[in-house]
């Protein structure tokens, strides 16, 4: 996301807050959000793509929400049918700007003629009767959304499966499939759309999900200043904060305003600045010396930080001009004394949610489970798993798996270190562990743990990646 | 964490106040900060201001890129920034050392060359010494466009690091009057060239269109964001030129100059026989040598790719037509007999296997030929001086 659409938001951000009241700011919000569903999504060489990705991104928010339901649903039936009326207007409308000049079109491309258009919205109302009728007849349809999603997460994480798909969709389209490749499936946002996507779904299936009209619905996973880059907001808080009586306060909008101004510094002149000796895998093997490794090294860890934590000040600054108080994805994640802390204030709100939907249970299961296994094993299993998940997250590739194992294991060490503290308190003074000498040892130590774990995360070929970490240390 | 609601209601109705003086004060500030940028021009002092030689190494050759993630470099069109990146800035010119300035283009820059296998890394591998016992050290003052008043200009500012020896590498392709002003280095740097047209009465026009003329507007803060952006950005790829050596990208492979070459007989915009001495900027090396006052000035015609396809007898290359480039040499060497000018021809000085991708781009066994061809003049021309 550039400068100008941060600009474009914070205006509208600051509209919202300042004119729209009650149910209104909610209308608005949606509309807004659905129109930078294609505002944003990148443009891709396969014919159209660029205006059905986001489509597809709407139609699986409506299936799913369909799919989740609602006790009230009878009584929102009215509002959630003009809901749908006005997306299926909305998309038609961006559509019909196929017939206006080059340049006119908000879809980063010239959008599919209308009738295909209206054929996909038919397609998407009759598969939500459907849904609606297999659900009254009581069947739960949570497990095959929750299926559909990671189907779609899976192709376009691995990449043989999206140069696969990318092949299809251009033979499809009449293009030639020579030239497919997996980076032209850059769908905008999905990872995030699918993380929210899935939250409702489980907290639905274990009945802790409020009820929610689809507009509600819509903006929670759509919610245009977090579509690029989160946070993972949770629904019921989400929908809490749609439903107060905010309106835009100087002291709301200086704080709002600040973070904006904070998150846009980090971005564009930090991080930015950073990307120009950041190491990378084209980089790293034309550097002579160690020294310049680690600190190109050193550059790309706080470039990462840099740009994901800007994007989600910008996100948090937006939400907060229009009353909606995101959750915090960040807290100075690397000044923490341990692994486990780091994980408390890097990408926050990814790892509560895989604490919550996969850690937890798993854990869980593994305790209560027939054949026991020591305490140290299930922490290890959940504890490797939750984060070569995470890791895969990223991209279903080694490198990544490879950085989820590193972080697993750091875990788990420090979880058996601090065990060991607790069950040896004299080996273990508390005036010597809590003093201020091995706490900035412990911070540069963690730093450091997390800094080298970049490595296979910047560089994908594994090979390389071990190449380079022997480097490092003068190998 | 805080809710947000009105919790004071004197708060509500102030926020639309509170917008408007945040965006008074903000356009406020953007007006002083404009107006004052453009009153102080900054610019030039902050090109100075450089973090190579100091934290990182000197360039060995002037910035000049197309793709800065490939090469860690890029073309940057203010003097000062330019210079400041270079080695010839750090510090000042040694007792010992007999200094030795590289004049010209692509050749000279070190096209599909890395910056030690340039032709003044070459020189500068070879130790030189003159006769009391000096080093001369040679420094790339190349640049990759294709005009001697370019080659002036670099020369006028380069004075000041105190050369003992200029040696100015010129082809045809660099002398057509008309194209003199078509460098964007040129054209950019509007008040020097100025100078050097009407100081040394240049056949040139000073109030030609295509230079940059800096408005008031284009001096202010956002006028300059460009400008100002390429020197962060310059002084952020020192890290990289520091790290890998690198300044330029040269691929593992590229396209060899053509060999079977088209059967035009046209040079740019003339006709066989229409060249005259008028129309080629020999008035600009000229001011060079007068320039330099007792330097001397070695001007050498670079070699050429003579290419053996079936229109050989037409044109030695795609550059030039037989005629247009034998006339050329002829004119050349006789305004350099006239004007007293130090002239080597060493149009034929390189085998047509040591060319790269273009008719005046060497290989590094190129370079070595030129390098080897210029050894006695430079050390007898080094040794006159006093």
């Amino acid at each position: 996301m550039g400068l100008i659409p941060i600009l474009v938001f914070l205006s509208l951000s600051i509209l919202i807050g300042l004119l729209a009241r009650g149910k209104w700011r909610s209308w608005a919000i949606l509309v807004v959000s659905v129109l930078s569903l294609y505002w944003l999504q990148p443009a891709i060489p396969i014919r159209h793509l660029d205006f059905w990705l986001p489509t597809l991104s709407l139609g699986l928010t409506v299936l799913v929400w369909q799919m989740i339901g609602s006790k009230n649903a009878e009584r929102n039936r009215r509002e959630d049918g003009i809901t749908f009326a006005m997306i299926g207007a909305l998309v038609f409308a961006l559509g019909l700007t196929r017939y206006l000049g080059k340049g006119t079109f908000l879809a980063p491309t010239r959008p599919p003629n209308p009738g295909s258009i209206a054929f996909a919205l038919l397609l998407l109302a009759s598969l939500s009767l459907l849904i609606t009728k297999l659900r009254e007849k009581g069947l739960s349809l949570a497990n095959i959304g929750a299926g559909l999603v990671l189907v779609c997460f899976i192709l376009l994480k691995s990449q043989p499966l999206a140069e696969a798909v990318s092949r299809g969709l251009r033979v499809l389209s009449g293009q030639s499939s020579d030239l497919a490749s997996a980076s032209e499936l850059q769908w905008l946002g999905f990872s995030y759309i699918a993380f929210r996507l899935l939250h409702t779904l489980r907290d639905h299936a274990l009945d802790r999900l409020p009820p929610l009209t689809l507009r509600e619905y819509l903006c929670y996973v759509l919610f245009f200043p977090a579509l690029p880059a989160g946070p993972i907001d949770r629904a019921e808080r989400f929908q809490r904060d749609l439903h107060s009586p905010a309106s835009l306060t100087a002291k709301v909008g200086l704080e709002g305003g600040t973070r904006i101004v904070v998150g846009v510094f980090k971005k564009f002149v930090l991080a930015d600045s950073l990307a120009y000796f950041a190491l990378n895998a084209a980089n790293a093997s034309r550097v002579c010396s160690t020294a310049w490794l680690w600190i190109m090294l050193y550059a790309y860890g706080f470039r990462l930080y840099l740009d994901f934590s800007g994007y989600t000040d910008v996100a948090i600054g937006s939400g907060l001009l229009m009353g909606l108080r995101l959750p915090e994805n960040f807290h100075q994640p690397y000044l923490k004394p341990n692994i486990a802390a780091f994980w408390n204030s890097w990408h926050i709100t990814l790892a509560q949610w895989f604490r919550a939907y996969f850690f937890n249970p798993l854990t869980r299961t593994l305790r209560t489970a027939k054949v026991k296994l020591p305490a140290a094993a299930i922490i290890l299993i959940g504890q490797i798993s939750t984060m070569a998940l995470i890791g895969l997250w990223h991209g279903i590739a080694w490198n990544f798996l490879l950085w989820g194992l590193w972080h697993g294991l750091g875990l788990f060490l420090h979880n058996r270190w601090v065990d060991m503290q607790r069950s040896h308190p004299r080996w273990f003074p508390q005036r010597l562990m809590e003093g201020h000498p091995l706490q900035v040892l412990s911070v540069f130590f963690t730093f450091h743990f997390v800094l080298l774990g970049w490595i296979p995360f910047v560089i994908p070929d594994v090979g390389q990646g071990m190449r380079l970490f022997l480097r490092l240390f003068g190998a | 964490m805080a809710k947000h609601t009105p919790s004071d209601p004197s708060e509500a109705p102030s926020a639309g106040l509170f917008l408007r003086n945040v965006i008074l004060k903000a356009l406020l500030l953007l007006v002083i900060l404009n107006l004052g940028f453009a009153k102080i021009d900054p610019l030039q002092e902050l090109g100075q201001i450089s973090l190579y030689n100091g934290l990182f190494p000197g360039r060995l050759r002037l910035p000049f890129g197309e793709d800065f993630e490939e090469s860690y470099n890029i073309s940057i069109l203010q003097l000062d920034a330019m210079f400041a990146s270079h080695k010839i800035s750090a510090g000042s010119k040694p007792e010992d050392e007999f200094r030795v300035l590289l004049l010209g283009d692509s050749s000279v820059w070190g096209f599909l060359l890395g910056p030690d296998q340039t032709l003044s890394a070459a020189f500068n591998a070879k130790g030189y010494m003159t006769a009391n016992d000096k080093r001369l050290r040679f420094y790339n003052l190349g640049y990759p466009t294709m005009s001697v008043l370019k080659d002036l200009l670099l020369l006028d500012f380069a004075q000041r690091y105190k050369p003992d020896l200029v040696l100015w590498f010129i082809t045809l392709e660099s002398l057509p009057a008309q194209k003199q002003l078509a460098s964007p280095l040129v054209q950019y740097n509007l008040e020097p060239v100025q100078i050097l047209i009407n100081r040394f009465h240049l056949g040139l026009d000073p109030n030609d269109e295509r230079f940059v003329h800096r408005t008031f507007w284009k001096q202010t803060l956002v006028g300059q964001r460009r400008q100002l952006a390429d020197l962060l950005r310059l002084q952020l790829l020192g890290v990289m030129w520091a790290a890998t050596g690198i300044d330029h990208d040269v691929p593992s492979s590229y396209e060899p100059p053509q060999v079977e070459i088209s059967d035009d007989v046209t040079f740019q915009d003339f006709q066989p026989g229409e060249l005259s001495t008028e129309d080629l900027a020999f008035d600009v090396l000229e001011a060079g040598n007068i320039l330099m006052e007792e330097i001397p000035v070695v001007i050498i015609n670079v070699p050429i790719l003579l290419a053996s396809g079936e229109n050989n007898p037409i044109r030695y290359n795609s550059y030039y037509p037989r005629w247009a480039y034998d006339e050329y040499r002829d004119m050349l060497g006789v305004e350099a007999a006239e004007r007293g000018w130090t002239y080597l021809d060493l149009w034929d000085a390189v085998p047509s296997q040591m060319f790269t991708d273009s008719a005046i781009h060497y290989s590094p066994k190129g370079v070595e030929q030129v390098v080897g061809r210029l050894r006695e003049t430079i050390l007898r021309v080094a040794n006159q001086v006093p």
